[in-house]
């Protein structure tokens, strides 16, 4: 299945603040662990390894913590070996 | 220690030998742990003829390898020594998963009904050698001889020489195939200039099994940040004996010398149990590396177990997964020396067990990963699964304290892809699972006894309501009647098989599938059973 990026909600800006109020407060220890927490929830929920795969390579990508050019062309090698296992 | 048997050395004719005539022996096994034993067993019932060499003159110490898997008790089984190591071993079938001071899992192993064997016994390592080495005494067509250290290996076109030392001095033999079984510091290794790289873990481990009467129950016990060992992991498992095994992480800083002392293991422990009437067995320090040869088998030279790779002992993937390369290897080598194979079969054994060990390093490697997080928010992930774990189930499913061996389903040349539609049993390439059959005889009320009394080559199983499969010469039937009023009770074989009548597994000499049919031609099984001995 693809990743779904068009935009799902029918308010996104509620969807988008019910996530950045649950972060007023914390430090940024306790918003590293919420943010764990809600990862593993989200990606169980979704169920399925190569959404979840595409899902992180986006993050990573905008994120700036992969080198951009590269990571494009390794994505599809990844996913064949995930196949193969 | 208890374990210590020691065992003579024993000169023999052979290093009498001049260099010109030195002696020749078709199969030289070189190392007398569980994994060489086990393979020499098999060869000798194969009508094999093996020298069978170990450094040493007793049983390793320490109880080591403690976790044997119901693939490696089938073996065993088949070797003549089952009985004796369930006899021993504890049965065990509960796990519980602790965070902290309380429980956020719990498990349980208990089978499904009809396997002769359990999932696992636990059996100290010397004791499984011990019955090893008395079923080797059964069996004339080993040679074992201790005190017989291989210093020196060459490899020639037809043969391998090799240089023993023994208390008597150096002597040479030559031999058609070596199977090099010695172990993780594997000294035939260095010999063929094989390389041995992988991932270290930095994390140290002690090991200290403790002897206790007091009531404690038969399971498997895994914390993970114990009030007692705090930010570590811990495990505590049975043993024969009212002896436990307990696993502790250390801190990759701690001084393992000072961590040893069983003045500074006691108070731990003591915590641990919750009292202090035990006493100390072995403590043992270990760090552990995954990695494997990148080529099992090397000109004549075939490396097993240990020897060809490791992996963390969190799974039980060790010595179980060397049993596996035992018989693995036994039925081609047999084949390739009575020249019923062409030699290239013996390739089919790099190829399917180093795939079982890519699979055994990826799975204990995501275990030790989970044990010992390597960065904050990989602790952070972490913390978030045993958190969620005690409402959720599918957190619950991600701890990873151990996931036990089971056997590997190898994509192999020797089988034959599936012609038929199949919507469940085995595929080729998969193990066979156990089924009862009830049959008349008292003794074969199992596929797995069935297939002991099948002989030791090709198999088919008939799945039959009163047909018969027109099997090829040399290859055994295992009749499995089913249907109405069938011995197929509650229908559990024709279910683990998805068997209708008519159905027909061939099974290679170790108990792998190599093809399977639903209304099979005899053509097409000699076709299966020639592709599976190597022969196109």
């Amino acid at each position: 299945m693809k990743l779904s990026t068009s935009s799902n909600f029918a308010k996104p800006d509620d969807a988008f603040r019910v996530i950045v109020e649950q972060h007023r407060g914390l430090t940024d220890e306790q918003s590293a662990a919420l943010d764990a927490a809600l990862v593993l929830i989200l990606a169980n929920h979704i169920g399925d390894i190569d959404v979840l795969q595409q899902a992180l390579a986006l993050a990573k990508r905008t994120a700036g913590t992969s080198q951009q050019p590269q990571q494009q062309q390794q994505q599809p090698q990844q996913q064949q070996q995930q196949q193969q296992q | 220690m208890q374990s210590q048997t020691p065992f003579g050395y024993l000169r023999h004719t052979d290093q009498d030998r001049t260099e010109a005539d030195m002696a020749e022996h078709p199969v030289v096994v070189v190392g007398a742990g569980p994994v060489g034993l086990s393979f020499a067993i098999d060869m000798a019932q194969r009508g094999q003829s093996v020298v069978l060499l170990d450094d040493a003159d007793r049983i390793g110490e320490g109880s080591r390898a403690i976790c044997f898997s119901k693939r490696s008790l089938e073996y065993w089984d088949r070797l003549g020594v089952g009985d004796r190591m369930v006899d021993k071993g504890v049965v065990w079938n509960v796990g519980r998963i602790f965070h902290g001071p309380s429980q956020i899992y719990q498990f349980n192993l208990l089978p499904e009904q009809g396997h002769k064997r359990p999932a696992f016994i636990n059996l100290q390592q010397f004791y499984a050698e011990a019955y090893l080495i008395d079923r080797v005494r059964d069996l004339p067509a080993i040679n074992l001889r201790w005190r017989n250290k291989v210093i020196g290996l060459e490899q020639r076109n037809n043969a391998v020489i090799l240089t023993v030392e023994t208390p008597d001095g150096p002597f040479r033999m030559r031999a058609s195939y070596v199977v090099a079984c010695d172990g993780a510091r594997s000294s035939l290794r260095q010999m063929v200039g094989a390389e041995f790289t992988g991932k270290v873990f930095e994390d140290q481990f002690l090991i200290a099994d403790v002897k206790m009467t007091a009531e404690f129950p038969t399971e498997r016990w895994f914390w993970f940040d114990p009030p007692f060992h705090a930010g570590r992991s811990a495990l505590l498992h049975k043993q024969p004996d009212d002896i436990w095994r307990i696993d502790l992480q250390l801190h990759p800083d701690a001084d393992p010398i000072v961590e040893k002392r069983p003045e500074n293991v006691r108070p731990r422990i003591a915590r641990m149990l919750g009292h202090e009437n035990f006493d100390f067995e072995w403590i043992s320090l270990y760090k552990f590396q995954c990695r494997r040869m990148s080529k099992f088998t090397h000109g004549r030279v075939m490396f097993a177990g240990d020897a060809a790779h490791q992996v963390s002992p969190f799974g039980a993937r060790g010595a179980n997964s060397g049993l596996e390369d035992a018989e693995n290897l036994a039925w081609k080598l047999d084949r390739v020396l009575r020249r019923q194979s062409p030699e290239t079969l013996l390739d089919s054994y790099h190829t399917e067990r180093s795939a079982a060990a890519d699979e055994n390093i990826r799975e204990s490697t995501r275990s030790t990963d989970f044990m010992a997080p390597s960065s904050r928010q990989e602790a952070r992930l972490r913390a978030a699964v045993l958190t969620l774990a005690s409402e959720t189930e599918f957190a619950k499913r991600m701890i990873n304290a151990g996931r036990l061996s089971i056997p590997s389903v190898y994509d192999s040349p020797l089988c034959s892809a599936d012609c038929d539609v199949w919507h469940g049993g085995p595929p080729p390439g998969a193990s066979m699972p156990d089924a009862p059959i009830g049959g008349r005889d008292e003794s074969i009320q199992y596929l797995t006894e069935a297939f002991i009394r099948s002989g030791l080559g090709f198999t088919l199983l008939d799945f039959s309501d009163g047909g018969r499969v027109d099997a090829p010469e040399d290859v055994e039937v295992i009749r499995v009647p089913i249907g109405n009023g069938s011995s197929d009770m509650g229908g559990m074989a024709s279910e683990r098989f998805d068997a209708a009548p008519a159905a027909t597994y061939l099974l290679r000499p170790d108990g792998y599938i190599a093809a399977r049919f639903r209304h099979p031609t005899r053509s097409a099984l000699e076709a299966a059973v020639a592709r599976a001995a190597g022969m196109n």
